[in-house]
C-alpha cells in the first residue's frame, strides 16, 4: 500500500509539504485530480498518480494546466470533489477557464492549487498568485506551515462547497518543499461517480446567462468575506499597541523573530489563512489602538493595500508600512533574518543577532551551474544545429532541460519565455529581422502549447525550422509521462501514445524528419537541409532521456575512454561538448567511466580518434 | 538564546544529502523532537548544490539565514566553503574533505582551491573544525554512496544535536533500504569512530 494511506489515524509522520498536501486531499475525499507536472508542486502529483493505482481516485497528468482545468470545472459541476494543481505560471494558462468558472460556480468543492516560487528556484518569474483570487473572485487560502497544509487544503474543499465558487490554495516552495511532523486522521470515503445535471441557463456562458452569474460570484464574494471574519484560519495572536499583519511562510518567520527580539508580549499578530476575501472586521479590531502596523507579507504589497484601505475607510490614523526600501522587499522570498531586521527596524527594539562570519577573504571558488546530464542527447543535438546553423542564426528556445543549453560552452538559446512560446517567437523573429531562425521544443513542451505555434506557422507560412528535442518524458520535473510516452513501459495499459511526426505532418509541415541525435552528421544533415527549405520545417530528434532509460532498466552497454597516445589535446570534446563526464589530469582529457553513458558523440567529433568504447562487464 | 538547534547540511546532487536530513527528521519524530526541514534541490540531478536545513526544537521556521547555523554538515570541502556564510564564530563544521570537482574546474575553466587552503579558511571561520576524508571511509564500508551515513556519524559523535547515537543506528536500519542496511550502519560507525579518533 502506498505509504500516504498506511498509518492509523493519529498517528504522526514526517513528510515533506507535498506529501502532506497529497494526504490532506485524499483525507478530503478527492475523487479527480489534474495537473501539469510544474516544480514546486510535482510530488503532489507523483503521490496522487501512484495513489490512483491503488484507489477509485481518478487522476491525469493532461497535456495542459487548461485543460486540466477544464476537466476539473466538469468534474465538480458533476459532483465530484476535484482537485487540479500546477505551478504558479501553469495558472496563466488556465486563466481562460478561470476566469469563467468562476460565474458557472461548481456544484462540488474544487480546489486549485498553485504552487508559487519566490526566488524562482525552478521558475522562470516570480508572480504573485494571490492576484488570481482577486482577478477571478474566488477564495484564496495560503497555509503557514507543513502540518496546517495538510489540514488546510480539507477546508479548501468544504469551503468551495460551502460557497458553489473555485477556491485558490496557494502554497509557496518553502511550504512545498519544507518537511515537518503531521498527524494522520480519518480518510472520507471519497464519492466517485458524478452525475451532471443539465441546466443551459446556468452553465452555458452566453451573455445573458454571465450577466446574472456574475451577479451571482458578486453575492458568493459577499458572503465569502462573512466567512473571512469568523474563520479559524483567520486569527490574532497576542496583544497591544504594535502589529503585524502576516501571511504563509512570513508568519513563521515572524513569530520566531518575535521570539529571538523577547518581544511576543509587545507585538501582536494577524495571519489571515483565508487571505482573500480579507477579514474587515478583524482588520478593524486589529487596527484600533494600534500604533504601527508591520505588514510581512512575499511577493506584492496586497495585504498591506488592503489593510491601508480599511485604515482610510475607518478613518483609523495608524502608521502601516510593509514594502519599503528600509524594510521589506518585492523581490525573492524572505528568511527568519530579513523579517527580524524589518520587524526590530521598524518597531524600534534591539536586533541582537549572531553576525555571520567574515568571507571577504575568501578566493574565487569555482562554480557548480547546473548542466546537461553526461550523455544526454539534447547536447548532440545542440552540437550538430550549432555547426548547421552557426552563430548567424536565431536560437529561440522553450521551458525544460535543454533550456540549459544556453549556457557555455554549447551556448544554444537566444530567447525563452515560457511554455510553448519558442515557436510563435520563432515566427516572430523571422518576420521581423529576416534572419534564419531555429526554435527548439522538448516533446511534453510541444504537446503543452508548442503545437499550436506550429499550427500557427504552417498557417501564416513563416520560414522557421523547429527542433522538436524528444526525449521520450517530462524529464525536468522528473519524468512524468506526456502524451508521447509509451506507458506499457511504465505497467499502465488503456493510453494511448501520439507520434510527433504523424502529428506535425498532419498539420501539413513541408519538411519533416526523424533523426536518432547521438549520429551527429544525420542530425547535422537533417539540420542543414531543413534550413533550407522554404517555409516551415521539422527535424524530430528522438532518443530517450539517459536518466529515464536508466530507471527503466535500459542503461548503457558501453563506455568510452580517451586513448591518451593518439590524444593530441584540441580538446574538441571538452571545448564544444562540455560534457560533465570530463576532467583533466595531468594536462590530459579523461572520461569518468561512472558518468559516462557512451552515447559516442565525443568520439564521433574527435579529430584524432582518439576515443574509442570499452564493454563494461 | 533557545533550545532550536540548527543544523545545515550542503553537498553536490547525488550525495545522498536529502536521505541523511530524511534520516535526521525521521528520528526526531521518534524522539518526540519538534523539528522543521527544508531543502532546496531545483536542478540538483543536473549537477548542482543541494542545501537543506533542519531546525531541531521550538522553531517555526524551515530555513536558516546567513550566520545563524549551529552546524554546518558539508559532504564535500568546496561546498562547505561556499557555505560557510551560514556560519558564526560559535558554528562548528563538520566536513568531508575529499573534493568533487565541478565541472568548471574539471575541464580547467576555473581552478579549484587547494583542499589545505579550504581546510585553514573553515578553521580559521569555526568554533570547532571536523574534516576528514569521508568518502574513503564509505567506500571501505561497501560503497562510497554510503558516504552520507559516514558523515552521520560524525554528527552523532559529536553530540550537537538533540538526537543520540542509538536512534539514528535505529532509524538508519528501519527507514533505508534493507540490502544497504548493514553497509549503512557500517559506514555510519565509521564515521562516529572517526570524530572520536579525531577529537576536536
Amino acid at each position: 500500500m502506498h505509504k500516504l494511506l498506511q498509518g492509523e489515524p493519529e498517528s504522526r509522520h514526517f513528510l515533506l509539504g507535498n506529501e502532506a498536501i497529497a494526504r490532506g486531499a485524499i483525507e478530503a475525499g478527492v475523487a479527480f485530480a489534474t495537473t501539469y507536472p510544474g516544480t514546486p508542486s510535482s510530488e503532489i502529483s507523483a503521490n496522487l498518480f501512484e495513489i490512483s493505482k491503488e484507489t477509485d481516485l481518478y487522476f491525469e497528468y493532461s497535456s495542459n494546466e487548461k485543460i486540466a482545468l477544464e476537466l476539473a470545472s466538469a468534474s465538480a459541476n458533476s459532483g465530484l470533489r476535484t482537485l487540479c494543481l500546477m505551478k504558479h505560471v501553469g495558472v496563466n494558462v488556465a486563466a481562460d477557464v478561470l476566469m469563467t468558472l468562476a460565474y458557472l460556480g461548481v456544484k462540488k468543492g474544487l480546489v486549485l492549487l498553485t504552487a508559487d516560487d519566490p526566488f524562482m528556484f525552478s521558475s522562470q518569474n516570480e508572480q504573485d498568485n494571490r492576484y488570481y483570487g482577486r482577478l477571478a473572485g474566488i477564495p484564496v487560502l495560503e497555509p503557514s506551515s507543513v502540518d496546517e497544509a495538510k489540514e488546510m487544503i480539507k477546508y479548501a474543499f468544504d469551503l468551495s462547497e460551502q460557497l458553489n465558487e473555485p477556491v485558490i490554495f496557494r502554497t509557496t516552495t518553502r511550504v512545498n518543499h519544507s518537511s515537518g511532523i503531521v498527524e494522520f486522521k480519518d480518510i472520507a470515503a471519497p464519492q466517485t461517480k458524478g452525475e451532471f445535471i443539465k441546466d443551459p441557463m446556468n452553465y452555458v456562458s452566453v451573455p445573458a446567462v454571465s450577466r446574472k452569474r456574475h451577479k451571482v460570484l458578486l453575492d458568493n464574494l459577499e458572503k465569502a468575506a462573512t466567512i473571512s471574519d469568523s474563520c479559524s484560519y483567520n486569527f490574532i495572536k497576542g496583544k497591544g499597541s504594535l502589529g503585524i499583519i502576516c501571511n504563509g511562510v512570513s508568519y513563521s518567520y515572524v513569530c520566531d523573530s518575535l521570539k529571538d527580539l523577547g518581544i511576543e508580549d509587545k507585538v501582536k499578530i494577524l495571519r489571515p489563512g483565508l487571505s482573500h476575501p480579507m477579514p474587515d472586521a478583524l482588520i478593524k479590531e486589529f487596527l484600533k489602538d494600534t500604533e504601527k502596523v508591520l505588514v510581512v507579507e512575499e511577493g506584492e504589497p496586497i495585504m498591506e493595500e488592503y489593510v491601508r484601505s480599511v485604515a482610510q475607510t475607518e478613518k483609523i490614523a495608524c502608521e502601516i508600512k510593509g514594502k519599503h526600501k528600509d524594510l521589506l522587499s518585492r523581490l525573492y522570498e524572505f528568511n527568519p533574518s530579513i523579517v527580524r531586521s524589518a520587524v526590530a527596524n521598524f518597531f524600534g527594539f534591539e536586533n541582537k543577532s549572531a553576525k555571520p562570519v567574515d568571507t571577504s577573504d575568501l578566493p574565487v571558488l569555482p562554480n557548480r551551474p547546473p548542466n546537461l546530464c553526461a550523455g544526454c542527447s539534447h547536447r548532440a543535438v545542440f552540437y550538430a544545429a550549432k555547426k548547421a546553423g552557426g552563430a548567424e542564426t536565431l536560437y529561440p528556445s522553450d521551458i525544460g532541460c535543454y533550456t540549459l543549453g544556453f549556457l557555455p560552452p554549447v551556448g544554444m538559446g537566444d530567447f525563452v519565455l515560457c511554455m510553448g512560446a519558442s515557436i510563435g517567437t520563432a515566427c516572430g523573429f523571422s518576420k521581423s529581422t529576416g534572419k534564419n531562425t531555429l526554435a527548439f521544443i522538448g516533446d511534453s513542451t510541444f504537446f503543452h502549447s508548442g503545437i499550436n505555434g506550429l499550427l500557427n506557422a504552417v498557417f501564416n507560412n513563416h520560414d522557421i525550422t523547429v527542433v522538436i528535442l524528444d526525449n521520450r518524458t517530462t524529464a525536468m520535473t522528473g519524468h512524468q509521462p506526456n502524451p508521447g510516452v509509451d506507458m506499457t513501459e511504465l505497467g499502465f495499459e488503456n493510453y494511448n501514445q501520439i507520434d510527433i511526426e504523424a502529428v506535425v505532418k498532419s498539420l501539413g509541415v513541408g519538411y519533416v524528419q526523424t533523426v536518432k541525435p547521438y549520429n551527429i552528421r544525420k542530425t547535422q544533415e537533417a539540420i542543414e537541409e531543413a534550413m533550407k527549405f522554404k517555409g516551415v520545417s521539422v527535424v524530430i530528434a528522438k532518443e530517450k532521456c539517459v536518466l529515464y532509460a536508466k530507471q527503466l532498466g535500459q542503461g548503457k552497454k558501453t563506455v568510452f575512454q580517451v586513448n591518451q597516445d593518439k590524444c593530441k589535446n584540441h580538446r574538441n570534446c571538452v571545448n564544444d561538448l562540455g560534457c560533465p563526464a570530463f576532467y583533466i589530469e595531468n594536462d590530459q582529457v579523461n572520461i569518468n567511466p561512472d558518468m559516462c553513458t557512451g552515447c559516442s558523440v565525443c568520439a564521433q567529433i574527435c579529430p584524432e580518434n582518439a576515443i574509442s568504447p570499452v564493454k563494461i562487464k | 538564546m533557545s533550545n532550536i538547534t540548527k543544523l545545515i547540511i550542503v553537498a553536490v546532487g547525488g550525495q545522498g544529502n536529502l536521505l541523511a536530513s530524511k534520516i535526521l527528521g525521521e528520528a526526531a519524530l521518534d524522539a518526540g523532537i519538534q523539528v522543521q526541514m527544508s531543502e532546496i534541490h531545483g536542478m540538483a540531478q543536473r549537477g548542482g548544490v543541494v542545501e537543506s536545513s533542519i531546525l531541531f526544537g521550538d522553531a517555526k521556521s524551515s530555513i536558516i539565514a546567513d550566520g545563524e547555523a549551529d552546524i554546518l554538515l558539508g559532504f564535500e570541502p568546496l561546498e562547505s566553503l561556499r557555505a560557510v556564510a551560514k556560519c558564526n564564530k560559535n558554528t562548528e563544521i563538520i566536513t568531508n574533505m575529499r573534493p568533487l570537482q565541478p565541472f568548471t574546474s574539471a575541464i580547467g575553466l576555473a581552478k579549484y582551491p587547494e583542499t589545505e587552503e579550504i581546510e585553514k579558511l573553515l578553521k580559521a571561520k569555526s568554533k570547532n573544525f571536523l574534516g576528514f576524508d569521508a568518502t574513503k571511509l564509505a567506500i571501505e564500508a561497501g560503497t562510497s554512496l554510503s558516504l552520507n551515513m559516514v558523515l552521520l556519524g560524525a554528527l552523532a559523535q559529536r553530540n550537537l544535536i538533540p538526537i543520540g547515537k542509538d536512534l539514528i543506528e535505529k532509524t538508519i536500519r528501519e527507514k533505508t533500504k534493507k540490502q544497504f542496511a548493514e553497509t549503512n550502519l557500517k559506514a555510519f560507525n565509521a564515521g562516529f569512530d572517526k570524530a572520536l579518533e579525531l577529537g576536536v
